[in-house]
């Protein structure tokens, strides 16, 4: 029997039995650095009564599902599901280890990467595989966005990194794909655990800018609250989310869950409307992959403009009022 | 009374940083170094905690001499020990010897004087945002760790028992966990006191004490700094740009002209 390659392994998020989008984005690219390895994709399933998530997980390119089910891994708390994707790890040997760098991706990578005292790298931008040396390329903004740097880990394994949402796209689904199910026991008990969640209190309104067709976003140049209602109004208009700069979040003008950029969201919308935002880098590696950008800004060297499809040179406010108007006035019957 | 650790970082105010656009390099003149901002919310909830229960509040850094400045900021906070991982050797570390070099040293004070009740983190360095050291710290203590928290619901010492309100995705869970845990702070967990002149001037007095790599305890060099990090930068550079589309003058152009323009993208789109 000839040695199979080392594979590649994408952690699979998942709440109340639905896949989140970025796993399967995930399993997406995992699959391309898979075939440049010469080795098998393999998707992590940890929770409870999930089993039946792996027929998906194989139409979107999993070769392989490893699944680990128990009461205790209900719902996610960072010492099992450490302790479980660790004990995976060590027993199977990973080349390379995908994350979701979503708030619960991120809580588990660390601890996963420490018990298996390998690399880390978060929030990356760009994959690629180094065939020769069979390595992993990962690219990521560093100095707060203002450069570029290409991370390797080149002595230990797996090379574990976390991937935002909608870096990546959804690959296409095949049907009746099937693969390999590898069921793994593991022995936890309740009263072992030190934490316990106790209540739960759901989000009124989830903003949901990762994943909407049209972006209304705002930076210093808006100048406050007041212009935060109007891209409100304009967004809503459009049937789109209002997105943010850093800036503007850190000024209290909004709130965080609307940032767009290095610390804040990474978009891809149909147009990405940027109202009196000057585009530093860390604002644009979370919009750059935006189908249409349109800028509006007083300041005509604003690097926004540098990416921008359409910019206009000139005051948001009076393009901001123009379009809602506009907009009202052709709506009407 | 409550043992309380504090770890913080001193960073890069990073919205000041710029790029000089010849060179594509960093402008390092002139940026000043601060308390990482999440850090001081953890620095805040040790002081609020302190007040009510009282107790003891050890800070520790790791990073270059100047770091020193941080520290002693962090007195302010009702601070009583201070620590400052110095060394050569600790420079370049990734996460992982971070937090090798963190945990080490907060067993070592564990040792010397007594095991904490709670480790408070900042949520994430804004100069790096990885998010990594917190969970990677706990793994290593083998305490239980609690990220984004925002709220602290209540703090029984007696029956050591704490819960708080930690941020997820969806929502917010209300998490009941045994003493001792690590806990990462958000920005809404408690506000920032302000501190009296009494305890500026109580916080002066209260030096910084320095660990090098050989004292007071003897790291693994493997672990440690650059050496002691798998992870490796392999190249950097500045990012390519699209291709810059059309710029129009609202003024020059008129705005009728312009926001014709964009219905007529948005209607191209399937937006309108």
């Amino acid at each position: 029997m000839t040695k199979e390659n080392p594979e590649v392994w994408v952690f699979v998020e998942e709440i109340n039995s639905q896949i989140k989008p970025v796993s399967l984005e995930l399993l997406g690219i995992g699959k391309k650095l898979a075939t440049d390895l010469e080795t098998k994709l393999g998707a992590i399933l940890i929770g409870y009564r999930i089993k039946n998530l792996a027929s998906e997980l194989f139409s979107y390119g999993a070769e392989k599902v490893y699944l680990v089910e128990h009461p205790v891994l209900s719902y996610y708390r960072h010492e099992p599901f450490r302790d479980t994707l660790a004990y995976l790890a060590f027993k199977y040997k990973p080349d390379i280890l995908l994350v979701p760098a979503t708030p619960l991706g991120r809580d588990l990578a660390g601890g996963v990467a420490t018990c298996l005292e390998t690399g880390l790298t978060a929030d990356v931008t760009e994959l690629a595989i180094d065939k020769e040396k069979r390595l992993l390329l990962v690219t990521r903004p560093a100095y707060s966005g203002n450069l570029m740097a290409t991370i390797i880990c080149p002595e230990h394994r797996p090379q574990i990194t976390t991937v935002r949402p909608r870096v990546f796209s959804i690959p296409e689904k095949r049907k009746q794909a099937k693969g390999e199910l590898i069921e793994e026991k593991i022995d936890l008990k309740e009263e072992n655990l030190r934490t316990q969640r106790i209540g739960f209190i759901p989000k009124e309104r989830v903003v949901n800018l990762e994943y909407a067709e049209v972006i209304v976003a705002g930076g210093k140049g808006v100048g406050g609250k007041e212009g935060f209602s109007l891209l409100q109004e304009l967004a809503k208009l459009l049937n789109g989310e209002v997105g943010a700069s850093r800036l503007a979040v850190s000024a209290g003008w909004i709130s965080h869950e609307h940032q767009v950029g290095q610390t804040g969201k990474t978009v891809r919308p149909k147009v990405y409307l940027a109202f009196g935002i000057s585009g530093k880098i860390q604002h644009r590696v979370g919009m750059q992959n935006s189908d249409l950008i349109i800028a509006v800004n007083k300041d005509p060297s604003a690097e926004i403009f540098q990416i921008a499809d359409l910019g206009i040179v000139g005051d948001w406010k009076k393009v901001c009022v123009a379009l809602i108007e506009k907009i009202k006035r052709e709506r009407k019957p | 009374m409550l043992n309380l650790l504090v770890s913080i970082k001193q960073v890069p105010d990073t919205t000041n940083i710029r790029i000089n656009p010849e060179t594509g390099t960093l402008i390092r003149e002139g940026v000043p170094a601060i308390i990482n901002p999440y850090d001081i919310y953890a620095l805040s909830l040790a002081n609020f905690l302190k007040l009510r229960y009282g107790g003891k509040i050890t800070v520790i850094t790791m990073g270059p001499p100047q770091a020193v400045s941080a520290l002693r900021e962090a007195a302010e906070f009702s601070a009583d020990k201070l620590i400052l991982l110095c060394d050569q050797k600790f420079a370049g570390a990734d996460t992982l010897a971070t937090s090798y070099t963190l945990a080490t040293t907060i067993k070592y004070l564990e040792q010397i004087d007594k095991p904490f009740d709670l480790y408070l983190f900042g949520k994430q360095a804004i100069d790096g945002d990885t998010a990594q050291v917190g969970p990677g710290v706990a793994t290593r203590l083998g305490v239980p760790i609690i990220t984004y928290v925002i709220r602290l619901e209540k703090l029984d010492p007696k029956k050591r028992e704490i819960i708080v309100h930690k941020k997820v995705e969806e929502g917010i869970e209300v998490i009941k966990a045994k003493l001792p845990v690590l806990i990462t702070c958000e920005k809404e967990v408690v506000s920032v006191p302000f501190s009296p002149v009494t305890e500026i001037i109580r916080a002066n007095k209260v030096n910084p004490e320095i660990f090098s790599f050989k004292e007071p305890i003897s790291f693994d060099s493997d672990k440690v700094g650059l050496k002691g990090s798998p992870t490796r930068v392999h190249r950097v550079f500045t990012p390519e740009l699209r291709t810059r589309g059309k710029i129009l003058n609202l003024e020059e152009e008129g705005l009728e002209k312009v926001i014709n323009l964009i219905v007529e993208i948005l209607k191209e789109k399937g937006i309108l």
